[in-house]
């Protein structure tokens, strides 16, 4: 066969047509890296996403209708389960609507306590992400990392009130037991080693050539459209704006306490990644602040019988009434600004109780970011807006 | 801006429109007729001195004892960092409110949410479809008066339902 006749036959078309029209495929509700029972249906041409259309509801269980179904004090259980990855968070915003439409005072102890758990528990549910993340990306060893870190967190929260992940802690006036004794010395041995680890965890992982490549450029949320999507959380500040409701509207004891909201101008998968690490160590800072003051403040003394809650609680009638209002209150737990809007009428019941998830509204993003991405790449940003579905389908 | 302020330039710029006031736990509630809501919208965020950027949630509340839905929208400005409450009333059997999705994008899923779990109406909205629940579903659970005793939810009872003899 001659040459040209050889370069003929291998430009030419094979034989048969080849087929390239567009395919619709489900990722999940059963897929490693949708953390949960996340759906998502995409429209992909090869290796190509032209369209991703999240479906979500497989972890429905309804928090709105069972709150308005049950008196104020026994709402709280149920928040545990929104997002249990930040139980006390939860607790925290549902607790504080309720005495914001009471108009009860809490006792400062109990708010530096609040203060020092939610941070507690914010560097425990980045540590989660940090590991699942870097699971999705196929590194394996970090993860066991982020969980041996995590369980020293948990076990002070097993110590303080007996629970692990649903921990009920937070009541409406305060929380349901002072801090046992020696807890503050071993929180702060605890500080120590947990500052050492998050510069081992970012060698290993944040910084790691393989995790770089894979998550910068990819995922990227200009500043304007993460404000249009109302993006909250980390996802917002890795675009570059400072959006922190303990700065930009402190509530609880923020405003006496020095830290810095951490941003990023990367607007991509490593700059949330980014963003997450830094913010746990400027949680260690606020947490050693908590510690300081809480030590200047009255302990209860252990020897003799005496009421757990004497110095943490304010008076609460056992089933509140609040007058007919409402209110709107929103903190910032790991994932953004979680928010509930509570109306009263008078009864021991909330009317109506409404849950601003943010990872619900983080993960409306999805379908405006995914096209144009392989399909690789989809893992590396749906594991990225660090959803818990618990909370996204509440 | 202080709420007064808030309150004064809405008058100022809307007069009938903007049917009460308040201030409430979360600076300044304006009721405001639902046909005129989409442009009022428009312009709190576009006007430089309101700025509201940030729509944070839209709640919807059923008022069964005075007839009606309430769509509940918070706002939040960045750079301003003020906030206002917006509230739109329709009747219960006409449950119809603009949509407010071409102005922040973020409304979709809100109002999605609203629309599977309290049925109401948002006309304007590009992919109006439940988020949470089947898509078979049969009535809006949030409801007042909607029976969530499962002993009391048969299968006639969705059939009333599907004839639109129940709401």
């Amino acid at each position: 066969m001659a040459v040209t006749e050889l370069k003929e036959v291998v430009t030419a078309p094979p034989r048969g047509e080849i087929r390239t029209e567009e395919m619709e495929i489900n990722m999940g509700p059963q897929h490693p890296s949708t953390h949960g029972v996340l759906r998502v249906i995409i429209k992909v041409d090869g290796e190509w996403i032209r369209a991703a259309d999240p479906d979500l509801g497989y972890l429905h269980r309804s928090f709105e209708k069972l709150a308005e179904l049950r008196t104020y004090p026994q709402g709280i259980f149920l928040t545990d389960r929104w997002d249990y990855l930040s139980a006390m968070n939860n607790n925290w915003v549902y607790c504080m609507a309720v005495e914001k439409l009471l108009g009860i005072q809490v006792p400062e102890k109990a708010e530096w306590i609040r203060v020092m758990i939610s941070e507690f528990q914010r560097i425990a549910s980045h540590l989660v992400f940090l590991g699942t993340y870097g699971l999705d990306m196929g590194a394996l060893t970090p993860f066991f990392y982020c969980f041996r870190e995590r369980e020293k967190i948990l076990d002070l929260f097993e110590e303080l009130c007996g629970a692990r992940l649903t921990y009920n802690y937070i009541r409406i006036g305060g929380v349901s037991r002072d801090i046992p004794k020696g807890w503050l010395d071993k929180a702060e041995e605890l500080l120590d080693y947990l500052e050492k680890r998050f510069d081992e965890l970012d060698d290993l992982l944040t910084h790691n050539k393989i995790f770089v490549a894979r998550t910068v450029g990819i995922g990227v949320i200009p500043p304007e459209m993460a404000m249009d999507y109302g993006l909250t959380g980390p996802m917002i500040r890795g675009s570059g704006i400072p959006y922190d409701l303990r700065k930009v509207q402190p509530y609880s004891v923020y405003d006496q306490i020095e830290f810095d909201v951490v941003t990023h101008p990367g607007c991509d998968c490593w700059a949330r990644v980014w963003v997450r690490s830094q913010e746990m160590r400027q949680s260690l800072k606020i947490i050693k602040q908590c510690i300081d003051k809480l030590r200047t403040m009255p302990q209860p003394d252990f020897d003799a019988p005496y009421d757990p809650s004497l110095h943490v609680m304010a008076k609460v009638p056992p089933k509140p009434k609040p007058k007919p209002n409402d209110v709107y209150v929103a903190i910032e737990s790991p994932r953004g600004e979680l928010g509930v809007y509570m109306v009263s009428d008078g009864s021991e019941k909330p009317y109506r109780m409404k849950i601003r998830g943010p990872a619900f509204v983080n993960l409306s993003v999805l379908p405006a970011i995914a096209p144009g991405h392989k399909v690789a790449d989809l893992v590396a940003i749906v594991g990225n807006i660090d959803i818990v579905m618990g909370e996204v389908d509440r | 801006m202080s709420p007064e302020q808030i309150e004064k330039k809405l008058r100022e710029r809307f007069g009938d429109a903007i049917l009460a006031t308040r201030v409430g736990l979360n600076g300044l509630e304006a009721k405001v007729e639902p046909q005129r809501l989409l442009e009022i919208c428009q312009f709190l965020r576009d006007d430089p001195e309101l700025d509201f950027n940030f729509l944070r949630c839209i709640s919807a509340v059923d008022w069964l004892n005075d007839g009606e839905f309430e769509v509940v929208y918070h706002l939040f400005s960045f750079r301003q960092l003020h906030e206002m409450v917006i509230k739109v009333r329709v009747p219960r059997q006409m449950p119809r409110v603009p949509s407010v999705t071409s102005i922040w994008r973020t409304a979709n899923w809100h109002e999605r949410e609203a629309y599977d779990l309290m049925g109401i109406v948002f006309e304007g909205h590009p992919d109006l479809r439940r988020i949470f629940l089947p898509e078979d579903w049969v009535g809006h659970p949030l409801r007042k008066d909607y029976i969530h005793d499962i002993e009391r939810f048969d299968d006639e009872y969705a059939e009333k339902i599907r004839r639109g003899e129940i709401r």
